[in-house]
């Protein structure tokens, strides 16, 4: 439904250019709640704006719903606007209006008979749960219910589309997830497609179904949340993980030679790693019980992404060199990835010595 | 009192009917320049703000242009400014003395600081209010009215307010061309005639005029700010 085509960005400025937005192509599906990810100045946000044309791109084309926006007169394309949403991440409502008519806004001077005007921004505000701030002006709220005005604006000439800016970057860990909520919660109910634009992982985590990795104007990786997540192939990428993971503090851990890695002979420290199709068993009590393996689980980072365990666990195991290979080989056969990270002695007589 | 007042003011009570005469054309000055720089100014400052690199008609040419002029404008005494304009005052007006001769040259003494104030004023406005304008489908025109002018209520009125202040100020050189006025009531009667009394209380006039001009902006701005 939204396809971009070879999209180039490129920004003159006092005779330098800044090439923001390099060769994009995208396919976003409708219903598709598509998260872009990237470091401020990757040029994500350069390309939410081109998706609408507030920045019209240097080369390439912009195609919705069969419409090519690229190629539409002014006027054409404001008529196209009203169509797709957009929310920032500094709310940009209108300080001197209330929120009934910040989210009126749209449809003053469209037409719209004044009782319908009224009816339309009591079920958004309804929708958005914040009827009772109707009359309250936007200095008088908080960022939460800020956003969530300016999603009802953005709502009101009923779009199919709602490009998101960093709409979350400003808000409290609460708020942010709420905000992310409802936006799954409009997804849902009303079909919206939604484009996101953001610098965390954890919103991407929470309620995108696919992502694109961004970096210096380009899209360096794109597919399915878990997919992307479970096999990352950009060093980007894993970068983006580890943000939200904490299992690379191992490796922290070990060379501040931290009592909780610490090694004895029979003993040697995994990485166990859930992939895609990684079983659900209860793999851990499984291998201590039928290779005398005792697991010492230090860490762990595992969440449950499309239904399936994805992350990690930093464990220590302690047995005999036979049974600890023994269980290695049952973790892969289980589609669990294993790494010995230290070895105290199992295999090696070496001292703690860092494998793989 | 009658008689406290003649110990007091003598050559102001005597010349009581100039001393309302002049205020009514000192009045009559502000508010017929006033009105005409207060669109003029409007219109000019909006341009320069939409027309400027990065404004939503940005147009590098005509920006420039309004630029240098206003500039040139701002650059010239009003005191020059009244006598140089004196032709096209008579073309304008049909005549070149009088409050009607000094209203051309008040509004180009006042159009140009005006328009200066407008485009600070609606600089203020975060550019963030205008994209999202744009992206609900906003027009220029909608936007210069609905978010620029709307949402800029407060440091307009700050600026008329200056403006019509800086204003007051001009029209005591109006005498010049024979327009009358406070100015020229302190001038003549007072300073060249060595009444200070005259001289004082049109100070103290001039002084309740823009007090009460101050007085009004602050009401307004206060009762839009949210």
């Amino acid at each position: 439904m939204v396809h971009l085509e070879h999209v180039d960005k490129i920004f003159r400025q006092q005779g330098k250019q800044i090439h923001a937005v390099k060769d994009v192509t995208l396919s976003i599906q409708e219903g598709e709640i598509f998260g872009i990810i990237g470091f401020s100045g990757a040029g994500k946000s350069t390309l939410v704006r081109c998706i609408n044309l507030l920045e019209r791109p240097t080369s390439g084309k912009v195609i919705i719903d069969g419409i090519e926006l690229t190629a539409l007169k002014e006027k054409e394309l404001r008529k196209v606007r009203k169509k797709i949403g957009m929310i920032f991440q500094q709310f940009h409502l209108f300080a001197s209006r209330t929120v009934f008519q910040n989210v009126a806004y749209p449809l003053y001077h469209s037409g719209m008979k004044k009782e319908e005007i009224e009816k339309r921004v009591t079920d958004l505000l309804e929708l958005v749960n914040l009827s009772q701030k109707a009359q309250a002006y936007p200095s008088q709220l908080s960022g939460g219910q800020k956003q969530r005005v300016a999603i009802a604006r953005a709502l009101a000439n009923d779009p199919n589309i709602l490009l998101c800016d960093e709409a979350t970057s400003a808000l409290d860990p609460q708020n942010t997830a709420a905000i992310l909520q409802l936006l799954q919660e409009l997804n849902r109910k009303l079909g919206l497609t939604i484009i996101i634009i953001t610098h965390e992982m954890q919103v991407i985590k929470e309620i995108c179904h696919k992502v694109a990795v961004m970096e210096n104007g380009s899209i360096v990786e794109e597919g399915d949340v878990f997919s992307v997540f479970s096999n990352p192939s950009q060093p980007i990428t894993r970068e983006f993980i580890d943000t939200t993971s904490n299992l690379s503090k191992i490796y922290r851990l070990l060379d501040e030679k931290s009592e909780i890695a610490a090694l004895s002979g029979n003993e040697c420290l995994v990485r166990l790693k859930y992939i895609r199709h990684s079983s659900t068993e209860p793999l851990v009590s499984t291998v201590s019980r039928k290779y005398n393996v005792d697991v010492n689980i230090i860490f762990g980072n595992l969440e449950v992404i499309d239904s399936s365990p994805l992350g990690g666990l930093i464990a220590i195991f302690r047995g005999k060199q036979e049974d600890v290979q023994a269980t290695l080989a049952y973790f892969k056969e289980k589609n669990v990835e294993v790494e010995v990270i230290a070895d105290g002695g199992i295999f090696t007589r070496a001292d703690t010595k860092r494998v793989g | 009192m009658e008689a406290f007042l003649q110990g007091l003011i003598p050559n102001v009570l005597d010349r009581q009917d100039v001393l309302f005469k002049s205020i009514f054309e000192t009045l009559l000055m502000v508010g017929w320049s006033g009105i005409i720089s207060f669109f003029l100014g409007a219109i000019l400052g909006i341009l320069l703000v939409v027309t400027a690199a990065g404004g939503i008609l940005q147009n590098t040419v005509c920006f420039h242009i309004l630029d240098k002029v206003i500039n040139f404008f701002r650059s010239i005494p009003f005191i020059i400014l009244l006598a140089g304009l004196m032709d096209l005052t008579r073309l304008l007006m049909g005549t070149g003395i009088g409050v009607r001769g000094a209203i051309v040259p008040l509004v180009f003494g006042t159009v140009p600081f005006y328009a200066r104030q407008i485009e600070n004023a609606l600089s203020e406005l975060d550019y963030g209010q205008i994209e999202a304008a744009k992206s609900m489908g906003s027009g220029p025109v909608g936007i210069i009215f609905r978010v620029y002018l709307r949402e800029s209520i407060a440091p307009i009125v700050r600026s008329t307010a200056i403006t019509t202040i800086s204003l007051i100020g001009l029209t005591a050189m109006a005498g010049v061309v024979g327009a009358g006025g406070m100015g020229d009531f302190a001038i003549r009667y007072g300073y060249n005639r060595g009444n200070r009394d005259i001289t004082y209380i049109s100070v103290i006039i001039l002084v309740v005029m823009v007090a009460i001009v101050q007085m009004a902006g602050d009401v307004i701005i206060k009762k839009t700010k949210h």
